[in-house]
């Protein structure tokens, strides 16, 4: 949309003003604005997300992109790697390491099968 | 925070301190590196001197003296003092070549650069995972965990000889933005770029994916203590009239701030990336300086990293340069954290060494040059534009904020065109970047969290079901599997390369031969490149000249040339050309005569022989020349001349005929002369040295006397041409002629 600068007219709610107040206004709008988007990354994760999730619990970057890719193929994402790595852990009673090395070589993955039904 | 061993970190592998005189072994800083760890984690800034006295000035705004450094080339006036001004000095440095990439660095940090900014190599932003390796980058450097590594064991060593804290800065941006905040949070990087807008407009990266994985990043940027710069900056380069984006620039900052402490980053780790939007010929500083000042004034609290323009720097690394002092000018009138260098050369092609030393120089030189500025020049906030350009701006972005709200929010705005559009906010012309929220690249792949979800690990972002762990609830989340790599560093991984024949080792065995034999071949970028660059001025129309020098170059012998700035002079009369072409030819320094440079002797050496032997001298500028500031300063007392050790001098004066120089000598009994003169087209002074070279043998009293002479252009083989004794150019001091007039001497008196 092309628009002539209007700025004279749109401006008649703000002349009154003080500094202060139109900075605290501002920061309030800012703040509107970022709230839904902190709310939407507060309730999703990404590939990204999960494969540094892996990355903290020790996991190198090659195996962490293959358990990753595998839990996105599975539906297993909305759970969370580091679940799915934890689950192994536990029931191995091996290491972070260790048990997404073998993910990654492809056992294991019935172990998460059973844990969640939805998956595919 | 200082440069001390962090107590997470295990013992870390030890490196020998660099010497002065020696190069960086790249090589051995390439071994051992599965084995390197970073001595501390987070952001430091200089130590501020609210006063401080260096030679006979007093500083206002400087910071701690480093240790070692190469001053300002008129230093030399003042006894080399090499005054740091109080903001962290930005450097960006990224060859493609890692190993390459650290001896730069050493060089810029000795410039004075402490923040070391690696851009990274073209489409990473796009690949969604980690590279790992040094493969070659195009435009940038492979920012992986070994080259992170490898620079920052590097910059632990620079850091020492310098003697002042370097920060490491890259990039916490594209579909792999946690990744890389981990990688950088567990290796020690510093500082980073993160700004989910930039995602959005510059590398279309799907909206929705950008915002979900800034949130995590941001989250472990500030587990760490990294600090963070915005990428607003941006929509100044980009925009067809960037003085028209500065409301959009202030909702941008406010956006990437406001979401970054929602996520929980503390305002102190939050930096402004803020550029002055113009350029000359535009009237930019009274056009620029408004926003500089709304900005600070909504923004307070928060760190500003002033940048230098960009968008519309081109080939000619002069107008550039002023452009960027003139962006340092609206750095002094307001505030600056960090002051940002963008390199004389970037506008034609990735930057070079000695540019971005260049740049370095020009914000330190800039800085001090205006130390105190404020003080004595105070912004005129009442001046009825200035204060009304202020308030305009603020609430134009008050309007863009409230329209986005209206229009549906962040990502309908986006969807709508409302960023980097050439018009003046509520102006627009219909010409801002279009995202939208199913596209972009890795669209489709963010999921909503189940109610089960977990993430074992510390610094995570957003909903983690650890009440399924049944931690106790002092626990920290990594408790459930032992500790996660932020609260244990032992358990790091670590990849070496990936690409047997793409690595630093391989690239480095290809130039082995010149570092172990030590041949000495040009480069502005990479070892052996073999890039040099010819000034030239052709009296030509700018195309003829192109084409000419083109042809000059082949005719010098300069593979690969190329025209890399040309500037017309005159349309007919003639163009200033440079010229970049390849030279493949290397010296070995074994074959070369270097001459020794002489040691001065010390003051009381000096002052007892002339005691001694009561040595005096006649001293004049000769010729019709008026100059007397580079005579009096080898011989008065008060500048260390030769009055200092005892020397009786008279002065005559200036435009002294030669004949009357050398009867005053006859007369005063001196030993020595001393004559002081300009280089003239006509060949003056040469005729001026060789007649006096000529009567003091026709006098009789050659042999009695020291003829020296003096001059900003004298070389000592000229003077010696003429049958003098010796020639004194720029840069002499006088000691340097006191230490000659007394081995002289001692050689006469001890005989042939």
């Amino acid at each position: 949309m092309v628009r002539p600068d209007t700025y004279r007219e749109a401006r008649a709610h703000l002349a009154g003003l003080s500094d202060a107040e139109l900075e605290e206004r501002f920061w309030r709008l800012a703040r509107e604005v970022v709230a839904p988007l902190v709310e939407l990354a507060r309730t999703h994760t990404s590939p990204s997300i999960e494969r540094s999730v892996l990355m903290r619990m020790g996991v190198d970057s090659v195996t962490a992109q293959a358990i990753v890719a595998e839990c996105v193929t599975r539906g297993l994402l909305p759970h969370g790697a580091g679940h799915v790595v934890l689950v192994c852990m536990r029931a191995w009673g091996c290491d972070a390491p260790e048990a997404a090395r073998r993910l990654a070589a492809g056992e294991g993955w019935e172990v998460v099968a059973a844990k969640w039904e939805d998956s595919r | 925070m200082s440069a001390q061993h962090d107590e997470r970190f295990g013992a870390p592998l030890r490196d020998p301190s660099l010497s002065p005189d020696e190069k960086l072994d790249v090589e051995a800083l390439l071994e051992g590196l599965d084995r390197y760890r970073p001595r501390r984690r987070g952001w430091t800034w200089r130590r501020r001197l609210p006063a401080q006295r260096l030679y006979e000035f007093e500083y206002h705004e400087t910071s701690e003296p480093v240790a070692r450094s190469v001053p300002l080339p008129a230093a030399r006036y003042f006894e080399g003092i090499d005054p740091q001004p109080d903001c962290v000095i930005t450097t960006e440095i990224a060859s493609g070549r890692p190993e390459d990439d650290v001896r730069r660095m050493r060089m810029a940090a000795w410039h004075g650069a402490d923040h070391i900014m690696v851009i990274r190599t073209a489409g990473q932003s796009h690949m969604d995972g980690l590279i790992e390796g040094t493969p070659e980058g195009v435009g940038g450097t492979a920012v992986t965990r070994k080259q992170v590594r490898l620079t920052r064991r590097a910059l632990d060593l620079i850091e020492d000889e310098v003697g002042r804290p370097i920060d490491f800065h890259s990039y916490v941006s594209g579909v792999a933005g946690p990744e890389i905040a981990v990688m950088f949070a567990e290796e020690g990087v510093n500082g980073a770029h993160q700004d989910p807008q930039y995602n959005v407009l510059y590398r279309n990266i799907n909206m929705y994916r950008s915002f979900v994985d800034a949130a995590e990043a941001k989250r472990v940027m500030a587990h760490v203590g990294m600090l963070q710069i915005d990428g607003a900056h941006n929509a100044n380069a980009t925009a067809v009239r960037a003085w028209k984006v500065m409301p959009e620039l202030l909702v941008q900052h406010a956006i990437n701030c406001a979401y970054s402490e929602a996520v929980g980053m503390p305002r102190e780790l939050i930096a402004l990336s803020t550029v002055p939007p113009d350029a000359p010929p535009a009237p930019c500083v009274r056009m620029d300086l408004p926003y500089a000042i709304a900005l600070r004034d909504l923004f307070r609290g928060f760190k500003m990293r002033a940048q230098q323009n960009t968008r519309y720097m081109e080939s000619d690394a002069r107008e550039a340069t002023v452009s960027h002092v003139l962006n340092m000018l609206i750095s002094r009138l307001t505030s600056a954290d960090i002051q940002s260098t963008i390199t004389p050369d970037e506008g034609r092609n990735v930057p070079w060494h000695y540019n971005n030393v260049a740049a370095v120089d020009t914000a330190k030189q800039a800085l001090v040059g205006m130390d105190g500025l404020r003080e004595v020049v105070r912004v005129d906030r009442e001046a009825p534009e200035l204060k009304a350009r202020v308030r305009e701006l603020k609430e134009r972005a008050v309007l863009f904020l409230e329209a986005m709200l209206r229009d549906g929010g962040y990502f309908a705005a986006v969807e709508q065109a409302y960023f980097v559009d050439s018009g003046e906010y509520p102006e627009t012309n219909d010409d801002g970047i279009v995202r939208t929220s199913d596209g972009g690249v890795a669209a489709g792949t963010i999921v909503e969290r189940a109610e089960d979800y977990l993430a074992p690990v510390c610094a995570h972002f957003g909903e983690n079901h650890l009440e399924l762990l049944d931690l106790p609830e002092s626990a920290k989340p990594c408790d459930a599997i032992g500790g996660c790599t932020l609260c244990d560093d032992a358990k790091v991984p670590y990849i070496d390369e990936l690409d047997p024949d793409d690595n630093a080792a391989a690239r480095l065995a290809a130039t082995r031969e010149l570092r172990e034999r030590g041949l000495i071949k040009p480069e502005v970028e990479w070892t052996g490149d073999g890039v040099v660059v010819v000034t030239m001025f052709l009296p030509a129309s700018e195309q003829v000249a192109k084409a000419a020098a083109l042809e000059l170059g082949r005719a010098m012998n300069l593979a690969d040339c190329e025209v890399i700035h040309s500037r017309v002079m005159h349309p007919a009369e003639g163009t200033l050309i440079e010229l970049k072409g390849r030279l493949d030819a290397a010296v070995d320094p074994a074959t070369l005569v270097v001459p020794e440079p002489v040691a001065a002797l010390s003051d009381e050496e000096i002052r007892e022989f002339v005691r001694e032997h009561g040595v005096k001298a006649v001293a004049a500028t000769v010729g019709e020349d008026e100059h007397s500031v580079g005579m009096r300063e080898i011989i008065d007392i008060k500048h260390g001349g030769l009055e200092k050790w005892g020397f009786g001098v008279t002065y005559l004066g200036t435009s002294v005929p030669v004949e009357k120089v050398l009867d005053a000598a006859i007369e005063h009994a001196a030993q020595v002369v001393l004559i002081s003169t300009i280089i003239t087209h006509a060949d003056v002074h040469r005729e001026n040295m060789r007649k006096l070279a000529d009567l003091a043998v026709e006098k009789g009293v050659r042999d009695r006397l020291l003829l020296i002479a003096g001059g900003t252009q004298v070389t000592d083989e000229m003077a010696r041409e003429c049958g003098l004794d010796a020639g004194f150019g720029r840069g002499t001091h006088g000691i340097d002629v006191a230490s000659f007039i007394v081995r002289a001497m001692r050689e006469r008196i001890a005989g042939p």
